[in-house]
């Protein structure tokens, strides 16, 4: 079997450039709120080729294609539910086209992020189901020609293994990233320990697997150290925002320079991640200073500590990230529980 | 995990420990258990309303709080809540057949523009698990959605959710809406969504932001009880 292009890159460099944010800059060029982003794969396609080539032009190694919300639970909300394939395939190919210009590799990854229902027995949303509608998107990102699926954004353990069930049957090589956004865990309570425990259990573990979105960039960080200290031989991806989004007079302002970005990329390197990129609110300018800062600052011979992420980046939102004895899980006085049998 | 002779027989507890076993119950979101204990209780002879509140609704206090203070998490607080709705079940038809006070009732819905729903659907289920009545409006809504089933249904609370930056300032048309009809003062705002703060709350004139759907149940709840002191004036 030919090796992917992603493991390609992987074995030829010491780290990779990911992408920035796709909704921030799809809203800059006048996406309105409330309207599908993958719709514009068909109605807008200049202009998502502009977004991928901001990415790539800006030196990105890697780039995730206009297709996070591609699955059917996703677009049904758009009346768009029987049109997954089309919309991904078309999202692939204008990244293969784009990608193919560039005059390097540059690797087209599919975005899968996540159904958005909630999975049994908390919620309605079979396991099988997700499989069949993360297989369905994938089956149209690997005919647009992705390199690889890229499933981003997840919660929950079992969509995560969903979206790992769907690459399978599709026979794609995949990332997965999950969002740790609550207390230093995912909205479904993981912890980066758990995911780092998680994805060797799958039998066809991801080539990459690693946080993206979240909370700020300190926090991301403070996750991928965790993941770190779980052992994992596995490369590590970090996608984090570009700050945190304030409301200032009436537009969304992410409060992370590119200099910011810069000093977040290579204290992410320096982490033990060797896929870095950004998320919400991360442009083109701020990659070019990823970059640059990438190529020229030398590696640290330590990793760096909380201590020096909280002062380069600014603090954490939560005081632990779950994974250790303090704060969550504190024991309740609790009576015998009751067991059937 | 607990041995087989920790084995607890419900019906042998006397009121005090099944109702302290309910609370455990519903921690741990045993929907079966539940149900048989509601039934144990009005067997006994408790009154529904008194079943709801000292052993389901405060009950779910204690998965509230611990949601809010990061030690449970979604999964958790959701099999609690659907385990308390089996109980409510139970009580509802019995609760309006003794005419007992309602915990209140609550409209909510995305804005329109948003389609991002899993904010909105968390607050429901733990504000029906708090022992409100829900009418979700589901998402993407125009102002007059709220309005109009707010009055049809007599709610007393407005709830609306926004992911968006773009989508929240709606949030203020809806309230503008009913200033200019005269009904702001009928019904208790309350707004949510990542991007919001609680500046933003009283910005547009919304009675309160809630950060999650722990404090969403907690501020609903307090707003009633005003609700109800006023009345009693």
């Amino acid at each position: 079997m030919t090796q992917d292009a992603l493991s390609r890159l992987l074995e030829e460099n010491d780290w990779l450039m990911a992408d920035g944010a796709t909704g921030t800059t799809l809203f800059n060029m006048g996406l309105t709120s409330g309207d599908a982003p993958e719709m514009w794969n068909v109605e807008e396609p200049d202009k998502i080729r502009a977004l991928y080539k901001g990415a790539v032009d800006a030196g990105s190694d890697i780039f995730l294609t206009n297709s996070f919300g591609g699955t059917a639970a996703r677009l049904k909300l758009h009346n768009a539910q029987d049109r997954v394939h089309e919309l991904n395939r078309i999202a692939a190919e204008l990244g293969r086209e784009v990608a193919d210009k560039a005059g390097r590799t540059v690797v087209v990854a599919g975005s899968m992020g996540p159904t958005g229902e909630i999975m049994e027995p908390m919620g309605p949303l079979t396991f099988e189901r997700a499989v069949e509608m993360f297989h369905e998107q994938a089956e149209g990102l690997k005919a647009g020609g992705a390199d690889v699926l890229w499933v981003e954004t997840i919660s929950a353990g079992d969509e995560y293994r969903a979206a790992a069930r769907a690459a399978e049957l599709a026979g794609m090589p995949w990332c997965g990233t999950m969002s740790f956004d609550t207390a230093g865990r995912t909205m479904m309570g993981l912890t980066s320990a758990e995911l780092a425990a998680l994805v060797e259990t799958l039998p066809n573990p991801p080539i990459g697997y690693g946080a993206n979105c979240g909370v700020g960039a300190s926090d991301l960080l403070r996750t991928v150290l965790g993941f770190v200290a779980s052992g994992s031989e596995r490369p590590i991806i970090a996608k984090g925002n570009a700050g945190i989004p304030k409301y200032v007079h009436g537009h969304i302002h992410y409060d992370g320079t590119p200099e910011l970005m810069a000093d977040y990329a290579v204290l992410a390197r320096d982490c033990g991640a060797r896929i870095i990129g950004g998320c919400c609110g991360t442009t083109p300018d701020h990659l070019v200073a990823m970059r640059a800062a990438l190529e020229t600052r030398p590696r640290s011979d330590a990793k760096p500590t909380l201590d020096e992420i909280v002062a380069r980046l600014g603090a954490f939102s939560s005081a632990s990230d779950g994974t250790g004895d303090d704060g969550a899980g504190a024991v309740r006085e609790r009576r015998g529980r009751r067991r059937r049998d | 995990m607990a041995d087989e002779e920790d084995e607890i027989i419900l019906s042998e507890l006397d009121d005090e420990d099944l109702v302290a076993q309910m609370h455990d119950d519903l921690y741990d979101g045993l929907k079966e258990e539940i149900e048989e204990a509601t039934n144990i209780l009005l067997e006994r002879g408790w009154e529904p309303y008194r079943v709801l509140t000292e052993a389901l609704v405060s009950g779910m206090k204690v998965v509230g709080d611990d949601f809010r203070d990061g030690i449970l998490f979604v999964p958790e607080v959701l099999l609690a809540a659907n385990a308390m709705k089996a109980g409510m079940a139970i009580l509802k038809p019995l609760l309006a057949e003794t005419g007992a006070p309602k915990v209140g009732k609550m409209v909510i819905g995305t804005v329109k523009g948003d389609i991002h729903d899993i904010g909105k659907n968390l607050v429901s289920m733990m504000m029906e698990g708090a022992g409100f009545e829900v009418v979700d409006l589901g998402i993407n809504n125009p102002v007059e959605n709220y309005i109009e089933t707010a009055e049809k249904e007599d709610a007393d609370i407005i709830g609306m959710s926004a992911l968006l930056t773009t989508t929240m300032p709606y949030m203020k048309i809806v309230i503008d809406t009913l200033i200019a009809e005269g009904k702001r003062d009928k019904y208790i705002v309350l707004v949510g969504g990542a991007p919001l703060n609680e500046e933003f709350g009283r910005a547009i004139g919304a009675d309160a932001y809630c950060r999650d759907a722990a404090v969403a149940v907690e501020t609903a709840k307090e707003f009633m009880a005003r609700k109800h002191n006023q009345m009693a004036v």
